[in-house]
């Protein structure tokens, strides 16, 4: 062979190299280059220039195996957006080959065999791709994964709602925030009032949304509805909430736009989810300024069953002893309450719950009279209520679920008075409700993420009421049906469309609410979404004692949301308007023709990673709303809006001394306020002082022998801030007393201990 | 005879591409465990970079456990070294996956059990506050399983050592037992003889260290 005809092999070899366009490395290419622009030069070739090319002839003859490692697979991996995606593992089935991808998605490796391959391209949160490659061909690969159906990358259906859960997927809240907010008392209505929408309304029970009254918000326990979810409270002074947030997996307070599966409430929903089986079992007592507790629970062995029963027993008498309220106690206050649970598991995706509470309390307080001066008036009540929830979930197979719950509830106050009238005789009046409730629900799963749900409700409901001798009953059946359907139409988009029917016998009427949803993912963390939806109640029973031909209250609402939540911080606001309609008058008589509007908007911070150890949040809610109601004149801001409403809560955490120090600060504007010595055109103009409020907790977290010990120190109104809720006039408007706390500072300090569960792993802290 | 020997040729021509595969799958495995100890490794890049080629393994093997078990491995360590806690529930999330194939193809292991408590530890550690209730009992609950399983693993004396010695006092921690337990566990590095040559031996080093530190620290 010449040097010509090898030259020729060798020249044969690099152009057939090029023309099939394997990808060379740096080297070989720099190599053939070099030979290119020498034979190009020259036409000739010099001997070194043949040495050369014998070296590389040799090379491309007896090195296969070096050449073909010389192959490369080169490309960049993309989403469906174009965005590069970083850590995906590009792999050669069969072989350990492969590579992953940089950060700006480039990949690029040598695989050990060459010709037709089958390429993987692998991220956890991905479509999975396989895909025949060619090592001949030199073009670079663009791979361009879809995201996979993953809960956590899809679009969620979030106005209105603020969720807090254990969920691995990012809520607003955790359940401890509840607990471990400064100020509220680990009540969960309390915490509850630190996020937009909500009222500062301290004067009067229930959560206050919106432009809505407390009535207007429902409490509903595994899908049940919850009446008298308070302890019977006096005048100016709320009743706390009946349960231990400690029971609660996950609490959704929904300020709007929600679910067509609750009913009977026009402007808010608060939706509590129970503990399912718990870990171990253990016992637990706990001891306060104000009385003390216990409770046990118990796990069996096969971990298919748990029970547990708590009580406790609160007394204020002590504690008003040293701290005097402003009025004279002269019935307890004391409270006993008690809870059982019952949870089985009854297959492998049924389970059965049972939760129960019983509480009497008994509590009353003397006070100056306005309207008789030099006279003090009385008012005590006596409360006993018993609430039992029994629901069972299962799985029917076919993407099919079944849901089933039962519940009985009754309620009685017995409150005796002499406040109404200047009379020597004291008034007995007793208010009592029974509700039997039932409801089934059928969810059909349609592909991962849509579903189809659709179900019915009946509720008996008993309202008795008595005043001395004289009695005004009536009973209530409630029927519902409701069907709604989530669908995704994308990951990024979804809506829900939903209805629901009710029929109530009191009221002779039916009523039909439409509810509809649309959210659209604008980002990783991202998403908009618009709701609507018609809201009707029944009038509270006592008006509806006194006018059976009354109608439903209805309300709308229309909310946008744009929220952005990652792990560390939530961001989002709200813009809502809602109308009311049919709202009750009872002047000139008991009637439907009230109405009103709210509107407003919130916004709410989050940051939990700014600061090292500090959590804190901030929520500000701008509220415009008037109503004509009750004896109402004309539509006004009623008394219990206040037009701006801002929270802050802090919580830190000092590792070292295993002590939690929690902050909270609440504002609100003046409330409206009705002064009967206004002109009627000046009907509820008059504005009280703003509130604020600081509330600060501490808590120690240690152990004693083996029990998980927290001792707690919580003082609201740190700074002993004036509050005034309102004021009340005497019936000649000459004299008014202000409506505040009846103990505007208080101070807690308390111990709990829980035995035998292993909470060692709770702060486990190898950071 | 032609025939025959023909079928001896195929059968030694099987057996020996078996050999090689296993050979090579034998020696790559060992190459890359051993470099999983450097600490230039053992950076977020450097351990994805492992995690991927120990699944791509595994992928192709298809019926050894030990490619899954070191990619999730690196998946978890690379979930409690990283500094960005966006990223900790991923990586869980695929250590997780790793951790299941290794554990279909070799249930009830111990080593396996190991890994699923490092899982679970990494989840908590972002928010224990909030996770603790959840991902504590199964961190501890798979440390037992690991026990049961193996007495003679001393990663699970080291990584129970652990949990003693990072958990404040007041909270059922004790440096004093994390010590016990350090030493304990190097008895069984010392007496601990991998089964086969690519099981998992990591962790000596890291005792010891953990022990200085538990002593010095007093």
């Amino acid at each position: 062979m010449t040097f010509a005809r090898k030259c020729l092999v060798v020249q044969g070899l690099s152009v057939k190299r090029l023309v099939y366009s394997v990808k060379l490395t740096e080297y070989t290419r720099r190599s053939f280059a070099v030979v290119e622009n020498r034979s190009n030069f020259g036409h000739k070739s010099s001997p070194i220039d043949m040495l050369l090319f014998n070296r590389l002839l040799i090379l491309t003859i007896f090195f296969p195996a070096w050449l073909s490692a010389q192959v490369r697979i080169t490309g960049k991996v993309t989403d469906t957006k174009k965005r590069p995606l970083a850590g995906v593992n590009i792999a050669i089935k069969d072989s350990y080959d492969g590579a992953v991808t940089q950060a700006d998605g480039s990949f690029s490796f040598s695989p050990s065999t060459t010709g037709e391959l089958t390429l993987f391209a692998i991220l956890n949160g991905y479509q999975s791709l396989e895909m025949k490659i060619n090592t001949a061909t030199n073009e670079p690969l663009n791979i361009v994964m879809k995201s996979a159906a993953n809960s956590l990358k899809v679009v969620t259906i979030a106005a209105g709602s603020f969720e807090a859960s254990d969920d691995k997927k990012n809520t607003v809240l955790k359940p401890l925030d509840i607990v471990t907010t400064a100020g509220a008392g680990a009540d969960i209505v309390n915490a509850i009032k630190t996020l937009p929408g909500t009222q500062q309304t301290n004067d009067r029970e229930g959560l206050f949304v919106r432009g809505g009254t407390g009535y207007e918000t429902q409490t509903v326990i595994d899908g049940m509805l919850v009446r008298n979810p308070f302890y019977s409270g006096l005048p100016d002074m709320p009743g706390r909430g009946r349960f231990s947030p400690f029971l609660f997996k996950g609490t959704t307070f929904s300020s709007g736009g929600y679910s067509a599966q609750y009913g009977q409430g026009l402007s808010s929903a608060l939706i509590l989810e129970s503990n399912d089986l718990p870990t171990r079992s253990s016992s637990s007592v706990g001891v306060s300024v104000i009385g003390v507790s216990g409770g046990l629970e118990t796990l069996a062995k096969d971990k298919k069953t748990s029970y547990g029963v708590e009580a406790d027993y609160t007394n204020l008498a002590p504690y008003f002893n040293v701290f005097k309220p402003k009025q004279t106690v002269n019935l307890g206050p004391e409270i006993i309450g008690t809870s059982a649970n019952f949870r089985h598991k009854t297959s492998k995706t049924g389970m059965l719950k049972f939760y129960g509470y019983a509480n009497w309390s008994n509590m009353g307080f003397s006070y100056n009279s306005l309207e008789y001066p030099g006279n003090t008036e009385s008012y005590q009540v006596r409360n006993n209520n018993i609430y039992t929830n029994l629901t069972y979930k299962e799985s029917l197979g076919n993407d099919w679920k079944l849901f089933a719950g039962a519940s009985f509830s009754t309620n009685k106050d017995r409150i005796k008075t002499d406040t109404l009238p200047k009379f020597p005789l004291e008034s007995n009046i007793g208010i009592g409700s029974d509700l039997t409730q039932m409801k089934v629900m059928l969810t059909k799963g349609l592909g991962l993420f849509s579903a189809l749900r659709f179900g019915g409700e009946y509720q008996y409901a008993a309202e008795r009421s008595s005043f001395n001798q004289y009695n005004l009953n009536y009973a209530d059946n409630y029927t519902a049906a409701f069907a709604e359907t989530d669908v995704f139409f994308t990951h990024s988009l979804v809506g829900r469309f939903g209805g629901r029917a009710e029929y109530s016998s009191v009221l002779g009427k039916m009523n039909f609410a439409p509810r509809a949803y649309l959210g659209y993912r604008t980002g990783v963390h991202s998403q908009v979404s618009v709701a609507y939806g018609d809201y009707y109640q029944k009038p509270e029973p006592q008006y509806i004692r006194y006018d059976r031909s009354m109608d439903y209250m209805k309300a709308t609402h229309y909310i946008a949301t744009y929220q952005v939540m990652s792990n560390d911080y939530t961001f989002r606001t709200e813009l809502y308007y809602k109308k009311y309609k049919n709202l009750v008058k009872t002047v000139p008589d008991y009637s439907n023709n009230g109405d009103g509007y709210a509107q407003g908007f919130e916004l709410f911070w989050r940051d939990r990673r700014s600061i090292k150890g500090l959590d804190y949040w901030v929520s500000y809610s701008y509220l415009d709303t008037k109503r004509n109601y009750l004896n109402y004149p004309y539509q006004v801001q009623p008394d219990f809006a206040a037009n701006h409403t801002a929270s802050l809560v802090t919580k830190y955490m000092i590792t070292k001394l295993s002590t939690n120090v929690g902050l909270t600060y609440s504002f609100a504007s003046g409330r409206p306020y009705y002064n009967p010595n206004q002109p009627l055109d000046k009907f509820m103009t008059d504005r009280t002082i703003t509130y604020n409020s600081v509330g600060a907790s501490i808590s120690y977290l240690t152990s004693i022998r083996k029990a998980f010990t927290v001792i707690v120190f919580q003082v609201t109104n740190v700074l002993n801030s004036k509050q005034v809720f309102g004021y009340r006039y005497s019936s000649d408007g000459t004299r008014r007393s202000e409506i505040t706390p009846n103990t505007p500072r208080f101070i807690y300090l308390g111990m709990f201990m829980n035995f035998g569960t292993d909470r060692r792993q709770d702060v486990i802290n190898n950071l | 005879m032609k025939r025959f020997f023909l079928s001896f040729l195929m059968i030694a021509g099987v057996y020996s591409a078996t050999m090689a595969q296993s050979a090579q799958y034998e020696q790559v495995m060992s190459k890359n465990i051993t470099e999983l100890e450097s600490p230039s490794t053992f950076t977020p890049a450097g351990l994805t970079e492992k995690a991927a080629l120990f699944e791509r393994i595994g992928d192709a093997e298809k019926t050894q456990w030990q490619p899954y078990y070191y990619a999730a491995y690196c998946n978890v360590m690379n979930a409690l070294v990283t500094t960005d806690r966006n990223k900790v529930d991923g990586l869980a999330d695929q250590a997780e996956a790793d951790i299941t194939k290794a554990e279909q193809m070799s249930p009830k292991n111990s080593e396996i059990s190991c890994i699923k408590s490092l899982i679970a530890t990494a989840r908590l550690k972002i928010d224990p506050m909030n996770r603790g209730q959840q991902y504590g009992p199964i961190a501890a609950s798979a440390l037992e399983d690991a026990k049961t399983q193996n007495p003679e693993n001393p990663r699970v004396y080291m990584l129970i050592g652990q949990s003693l010695y990072f958990t404040p006092e007041q909270f059922g921690g004790s440096k004093e037992k994390a010590k016990t337990l350090f030493e304990l566990a190097l008895q069984k590095f010392a007496a601990f003889k991998p089964a086969y040559k690519l099981d998992p031996t990591w962790g000596e080093g890291y005792t010891r260290g953990l022990l200085k530190s538990a002593t010095e620290g007093k």
